[in-house]
């Protein structure tokens, strides 16, 4: 599994772009431009680094996941789908009545869910309860991994959590970052800022590295740096990213936190990144697959 | 009034606590600096490794229990009623109620009895808030003995489960012989006039009320609805058939014991009368707990009253 390609990693992430683009286009709601920005090295985590199971979900020993930034939950349904823990026909039921893809993450509805996100900041002290719950359990390898928008840091309830794993030493926690410098109303800097974020991972006694989140050769460095580093600290893998990457007419616009495409915006997304089917057809091959 | 017995309710909830981290060995107590207030202290000295002091984060300690027990732990997570029940609600609703993480959520300090500390600290909502979400169950132990027994329940399930506990040394209305269980009513004394709805501290005060009552000729069915959540209907359905219901609680009028009796009550072919003895629409103040009890209405005496002019229509 360590050894996926740079372009077969290119390749996935291409996928896991278009299954979120297209799942939030059908709806005509939802979140693409988190996924967008953490796609690639979600990709690189998934496919070279996160111990699991895929026909096995709740196997007790799993590295975990948390997706604490819950409205990016087509990105996780596109991973979960591509990884064949949930079926690619359910994905174009996302966010309709009945199905089991809620807006937010649920994890009683969806196998490989770890836990119910969407209140921003929770997923943090979650996941942290979590890693202290394996350590205690003597579960020794598994690891945490959560996934936190850079906006979200805003909320009090993650330095409660970034806190307290650094005062009891959390060292299978890992946070990842994902710093598009963009939220609702505007660029992270202006609404409210949170640099130097590095050196305020270091002064609650976490090990902190930052990277170019969409290189991947920087990536999977990163990822092993942080899996060598000592132990006793937590990590902060802090990525720099860009919302509606590698779409560059949209990019850096934050308006694609929360905005459907529309069709000529779906299509000319797809046909960015090599796709030249109609949306609508390909919505109609999801059904048709396990 | 009777010459009542008294302990600390929070000596039950350590005693249980003990009780529990020695019979199930998935239960954790968690704390938020206040392990010398709700003695979960003794915990911490007698099974150093299944406690975790959070500090002053309440928010931050009740959603790590959530992912504890997504471990398969069992977190008992205490701070004043006031701050985990109040403050850390909205991740006792996403976590504990819409999650369904097993956490076991313990209000300590509630009602107006924390006296001198004054409003801020005087929770008078917390059952209101925890009552209200889905999954959740919600218990109002009487006194020492029904609290250990309260936490060797909780500790045994893996269901979101609040209970809450006052500061103060009160009337001891059980033994530690009688069985309790969740969702069943203790109907502690028979009556055919009306029926007298308590939880918690106010339980003593209505069979003092009860004892009042008997002496004008009126005989009141005294009955400690110690769980709000799920709610014991068969027992209400009994007290309706009686007569009128007059519910008594240490928390507002409205949204906790009474509203959830009136709310049964309503749906009922042919509700019963019935009034809500609680904190009226207001805060209290600083001040002994007697005093606040009888500036909050919640004595005998106005129970009492209430009954008989609930009696009269």
């Amino acid at each position: 599994m360590n050894d996926v390609t740079y372009p077969k990693l290119l390749e996935i992430a291409t996928r896991i772009r278009q299954h979120v683009i297209l799942m939030v286009y059908h709806a005509r709601s939802g979140h693409p431009g988190g996924p967008f920005s953490a796609a690639d090295y979600n990709t690189v985590l998934w496919w070279k680094y996160l111990r699991m199971q895929p026909e096995n979900p709740d196997w007790s020993q799993r590295d975990r996941w948390v997706l604490s930034n819950g409205h990016c939950s087509a990105l996780y349904y596109a991973l979960l789908a591509e990884k064949g823990v949930i079926p690619m026909s359910v994905l174009p039921t996302f966010r309709s009545s009945g199905s089991p893809l809620q807006g937010h993450p649920n994890r009683l509805k969806v196998p490989g869910v770890e836990a119910s996100t969407g209140s921003l900041g929770q997923g943090v002290p979650v996941a942290h309860g979590i890693a202290m719950g394996a350590r205690r359990r003597g579960w020794g390898d598994v690891r945490v991994f959560c996934n936190v928008g850079d906006g979200e840091l805003q909320e009090g309830i993650v330095w409660e959590a970034i806190m307290a794993a650094g005062h009891f030493k959390s060292d299978n926690l890992f946070l990842l970052v994902d710093c598009n410098d963009a939220q609702i109303d505007g660029k992270v800097s202006d609404v409210m800022g949170i640099e130097p974020l590095a050196e305020k991972f270091r002064s609650f006694g976490w090990w902190v590295w930052d990277a170019d989140g969409h290189d991947f050769m920087r990536i999977d460095h990163l990822f092993r740096e942080a899996f060598h580093a000592p132990p006793g600290k937590p990590r902060a893998l802090i990525f720099h990213t860009q919302m509606m990457y590698p779409i560059k007419p949209f990019m850096n616009d934050p308006a694609w936190h929360g905005k459907p495409p529309s069709k000529e915006e779906t299509v000319l997304i797809l046909q960015a990144m090599g796709e030249d089917r109609d949306p609508d057809e390909l919505i109609e091959l999801y059904r048709k697959e396990d | 009034m009777r010459n009542w017995e008294q302990l600390l309710i929070r000596e039950g909830f350590a005693d249980g606590l003990l009780e529990a981290c020695d019979t199930y060995s998935r239960v954790l107590v968690c704390d938020a600096d206040l392990a010398a207030s709700t003695l979960t202290r003794r915990v911490a000295e007698r099974f150093p490794d299944r406690f975790i002091d959070f500090g002053i984060a309440e928010q931050g300690m009740l959603a790590t229990a959530a992912g504890l027990a997504l471990t398969g732990w069992r977190p008992f997570v205490t701070s004043y009623a006031m701050f985990v029940a109040g403050r850390a609600w909205e991740i006792a609703r996403q976590q504990l109620s819409y999650g369904e993480c097993g956490v076991v959520v313990v209000g300590a300090h509630c009602g107006v009895t924390v006296g001198k500390d004054g409003p801020t600290h005087q929770c008078c909502e917390d059952l209101a808030l925890m009552r209200i979400l889905p999954n959740m169950t919600v218990v109002v132990p009487a006194d020492y003995y029904q609290m250990r027994k309260v936490v060797m329940d909780a500790a045994g399930r893996s269901i979101p489960y609040y209970f809450r506990m006052g500061r103060e040394a009160f009337p001891v209305v059980t033994s530690p012989d009688d069985e309790w269980q969740l969702g069943r009513a203790d109907v502690l004394e028979e009556g055919e006039d009306l029926s007298l709805v308590a939880c918690g501290q106010m339980v003593s005060v209505a069979l003092d009320a009860a004892d009042t009552l008997r002496e004008r000729g009126i005989r009141a069915r005294v009955v400690n609805m110690h769980t709000i959540k799920p709610l014991d209907v068969e027992t209400l359905e009994i007290c309706a058939q009686t007569g009128p219901i007059l519910t008594v609680e240490e928390h507002m009028a409205a949204g906790g014991l009474g509203s959830v009796v009136a709310e049964w009550n309503v749906g009922r072919r042919q509700p019963v009368p019935m009034s809500i003895i609680g904190v009226e629409d207001r805060y209290m103040e600083s001040g002994s707990p007697t005093e606040m009890l009888e500036k909050a209405g919640l004595t005998p005496e106005r129970v009492s009253e209430q009954a008989e002019l609930l009696l009269r229509g």
